[in-house]
């Protein structure tokens, strides 16, 4: 009701002139967006990268609707904000759901389009054709530049060309004075290369295509150049590329272009396609991934649980031991500093004093002790190292939303408790924990999905080590879903598995969905409808 | 009486006793929490510079390796730092723009498929960025082929996914504080002729001031001390940010260099302790508002 009043009020006040100018403004504006969006867009599809044009597709359309339909005013406030959640949120869960089912992957990283475009652009001198005479010049920084004769006098051969990249101004070449045979000494400051240097030259001349892919020229001999050809062509209708210096034909198999006795094309990676439940299948058939990986989720919900119930207990601990302490704001800023420091650099520091070898925190217990925990090597001591930091950074938290929930529960519930003659302890498992609970369970549980998913302490400490002795991917002890996704993508040690990464964030999607759905059953939050 | 008199100071004496208690039990606490963060100070300030010889107050303290650190060509500590507080100040600016726009919306206007939209954000919002860092990769790998500037190793491409980052839970916690203001007040500058824009600019915006800073705050917080997107998105040496610099650094010469990395983890953490000590009240009202941090 109270908006229609305002909508009233807006489009009464609206003259004429603002309209129009603001119009004009935002047709312009959108055309702007408009001609961009096209061109990425189609740039995108015409290389193959479908799912991002489509999406980007989508925003487009919906952002000329938005801006061309007078009743969807309240969404161009919205425009920028959901457009981005579009691209930056949602758009990435779908598209690494696409990618758990392709072979994306170290030697499968480009679109096949790709390929293609690589592979046409590649040229072959061939070994008869039309050749041309060449004079070949070189500049004091080592680049040559040719000039070419050719027998006919029309011939478009008869030019200069440089190397690619390398300007020498096309248009006014400088040249200096010629010979008996026409051919200038100096070409554009480059010198003439005397007959008896091009034998040395001429290894480093072959190699190089004059005038770029297109229209190239390569030397073939001391004295003699020629035009180069387009060596693969891609043809749709068969859907394989030719070398047209062999004759040979490659038709795509398995993510490569592979001649009729599996030989790959020369020099070409290949291309991402879908293979179906590939990557899931490898958790299943092989035990030397399927075997850790079973490790892995089990390690992930006992860190994520454990980290809760300790952080969330030492949290409450410390509220209701401080409560009604003098100096109890001091108390807690004293506390609340491991929270506030970024936790990279805690995580760093924590491993610089568990070192074996020379950390304060080993030296104490080897003094002490005569011998201190494997903190780095042993799995059970990493665990519990691991813990132990988790502990230190993530309680302050608890402490500080437990004493503002308690301070929210009426006092005088505990007076019937009294005149009941309850002790402390009944006091608090049978009031004060299940009222506090019913304030801070939402927080668990946003905890537990955060830790489930904290990668700096489990990445930064040890890098998910120890290793698991015997696995097929690089996964540790310590490793958690997330960390494991990490190295597997990015750990370099052993290439990049970008399918199989994918294929193991989906099991972290369905853990995160699951929770999250039953916290929303939980708290009602779908029912919820009128006061959102 | 006097069973009563001593029952009393018995009582009182328990209290006592109890305060005392807690009292150490809290000094052990501080301790816990304090040492290694003073432990690290005083690391960062001791020049013989190695973890194996280090006492918690150096025998001479010097700010030594704050200059080495400074002073490196190797690591470029200083450029990484500009670098973090450039990204973190550009995109919790552009971030509290956008999200206090989308929730002026969804607070003033009523619209067909209002709380369906509201509700598909908060789910979104289940599934950290990190999670999707292979698609997060390949997208801004795919967007640079078109624009280099949002590419791969580019802090603009970094920034433009933060911006993604946690705008859905900051769109529900803002239109939270937008519910709370009135709505007589746009309605009487309605009627006197002013514009949306204006409502929302000079009007509803200081009003929201508050959570705007918390929303700010935790943004700036997040980015700055973010490491695994900067980790995969970034590459070349001078355009990381303090967080995966420091973490290169003590992955390539920890136990030598300790004082200096000690050195460089301070200045990484003085700019976050300052603006949380600051502003510890309004953090921790965004804190029970469903943030959390680890």
């Amino acid at each position: 009701m109270t908006t229609s009043v305002s909508e009233q009020a807006q489009t009464g006040r609206s003259t004429p002139t603002a309209t129009i100018t603001g119009m004009l403004l935002r047709l312009i504006l959108l055309g702007v967006f408009d001609i961009g969006a096209v061109w990425l867009i189609t740039g995108m599809f015409f290389d193959g990268y479908w799912p991002l044009a489509a999406m980007l597709a989508f925003i487009t359309i919906a952002v000329n609707i938005i801006f061309l339909r007078e009743g969807m005013y309240p969404l161009r406030w919205m425009a920028v904000g959901l457009s981005l959640l579009l691209l930056i949120s949602v758009y990435p869960i779908f598209y690494t759901v696409y990618l758990a089912f392709t072979n994306y992957s170290d030697g499968y990283l480009l679109t096949k389009q790709q390929v293609i475009d690589q592979k046409e652009g590649d040229v072959y001198l061939p070994e008869t054709g039309q050749a041309v005479a060449y004079t070949a010049y070189r500049s004091p920084d080592g680049n040559y530049v040719l000039w070419l004769q050719s027998e006919n006098p029309d011939s478009p051969l008869n030019n200069v060309l440089a190397e690619p990249d390398v300007d020498i101004g096309e248009s006014t070449i400088e040249v200096g004075d010629f010979d008996e045979n026409g051919i200038p000494n100096s070409v554009a400051g480059y010198e003439r290369i005397p007959t008896a240097g091009m034998f040395v030259a001429l290894s480093e001349l072959d190699k190089i295509l004059f005038g770029g892919t297109e229209q190239g020229v390569q030397v073939r001999g001391i004295n003699e150049a020629s035009q180069v050809q387009q060596r693969f062509v891609y043809d749709p209708g068969t859907d394989t590329i030719t070398d047209q210096q062999t004759g040979i034909a490659y038709a795509p198999v398995n993510g490569q272009f592979v001649d009729e006795e599996g030989n790959k094309l020369p020099q070409s990676g290949g291309f991402i396609i879908t293979v179906g439940l590939d990557n899931f299948s490898r958790f299943f058939g092989s035990s030397a991934i399927g075997g850790p990986l079973f490790q892995v989720i089990v390690w992930n919900f006992a860190f994520a649980f454990l980290t809760v119930l300790m952080t969330f207990f030492l949290g409450l601990f410390t509220a209701l031991l401080f409560n009604d302490l003098p100096g109890k704001k001091i108390i807690r800023s004293l506390l609340i500093v491991p929270y506030t420091i970024p936790s990279l650099v805690t995580i760093l520091v924590w491993k610089g004093m568990l070192n074996e070898q020379i950390g304060v925190f080993s030296n104490v217990l080897q003094d002490i002790f005569g011998s201190s925990p494997p903190f780095f090597t042993n799995p059970t001591w990493t665990r519990f190292a691991i813990l132990t930091i988790n502990l230190w950074l993530g309680y302050p938290y608890f402490m500080l939303v437990c004493s503002g929930a308690l301070q929210g529960i009426p006092q005088d519930i505990y007076s019937a408790a009294d005149v009941d003659g309850a002790n402390a302890f009944t006091k608090f498992r049978k009031l004060t924990l299940p009222l506090l609970l019913v304030a801070v369970g939402p927080l668990l549980v946003a905890s537990f999905t955060f830790n489930f998913n904290n990668f700096n302490v489990i990445y930064l400490f040890n890098k998910g080590g120890p290793p698991i002795p015997g696995a097929d991917t690089p996964v540790g002890y310590t490793d958690i879903l997330i960390s494991y996704v990490y190295k597997l993508a990015f750990g370099g040690a052993r290439g990049s598995d970008y399918g199989l990464a994918s294929a193991i964030t989906i099991i972290i999607f369905v853990v995160v969905m699951v929770i999250t759905l039953l916290q929303f059953r939980y708290t009602n939050m779908w029912e919820a409808g009128e006061d959102v | 009486m006097s069973s009563i008199t001593s029952f009393r100071q018995s009582g009182k004496r328990q209290r006592q006793l109890s305060k005392l208690i807690r009292f150490i039990i809290a000094i052990f606490m501080i301790l816990f929490a304090l040492f290694p963060v003073l432990w690290t100070i005083s690391a960062s300030l001791d020049s013989t510079g190695s973890l194996a010889t280090q006492k918690l107050i150096p025998d001479n303290a010097s700010l030594d390796n704050y200059r080495t650190l400074l002073n490196s060509t190797t690591f470029p500590y200083k450029t990484w730092l500009w670098n973090s507080l450039r990204v973190a100040t550009v995109v919790t600016i552009l971030s509290v723009l956008i999200t206090t726009m989308t929730a002026y919306a969804f607070s003033r206007f009523r619209f067909s498929g209002r709380e369906s939209m509201l509700k598909s954000i908060l789910l979104i919002q289940v599934f950290p960025a990190t999670l999707a860092m292979v698609a997060l990769f390949a997208l801004v790998q795919q967007l640079g082929t078109f624009i280099p500037a949002l590419g791969l190793n580019t802090l603009s491409g970094l920034s433009f996914i933060y911006l993604g980052g946690a705008m859905g839970i900051n769109i529900w916690l803002m239109k939270g504080f937008f519910d709370t203001v009135p709505k007589e007040i746009d309605e009487s500058a309605m009627v006197d002729g002013a514009t949306h824009w204006q409502i929302f600019w000079r009007l509803l915006f200081p009003l929201v001031r508050p959570v705007v800073i918390v929303v700010g705050l935790l943004t700036f917080i997040g980015v700055y001390g973010d490491f695994i997107l900067a980790r995969i998105l970034l590459k070349s040496t001078p355009k990381l940010t303090v967080m995966v610099g420091l973490y290169i650094f003590q992955d390539n010469q920890f136990s030598q260099n300790w004082g200096v990395f000690t050195a460089g983890a301070v200045m990484a953490a003085v700019p976050i302790v300052i603006l949380y000590l600051l502003l510890q009240d309004y953090i921790a009202g965004g804190l029970t508002a469903g943030s959390v941090k680890g």
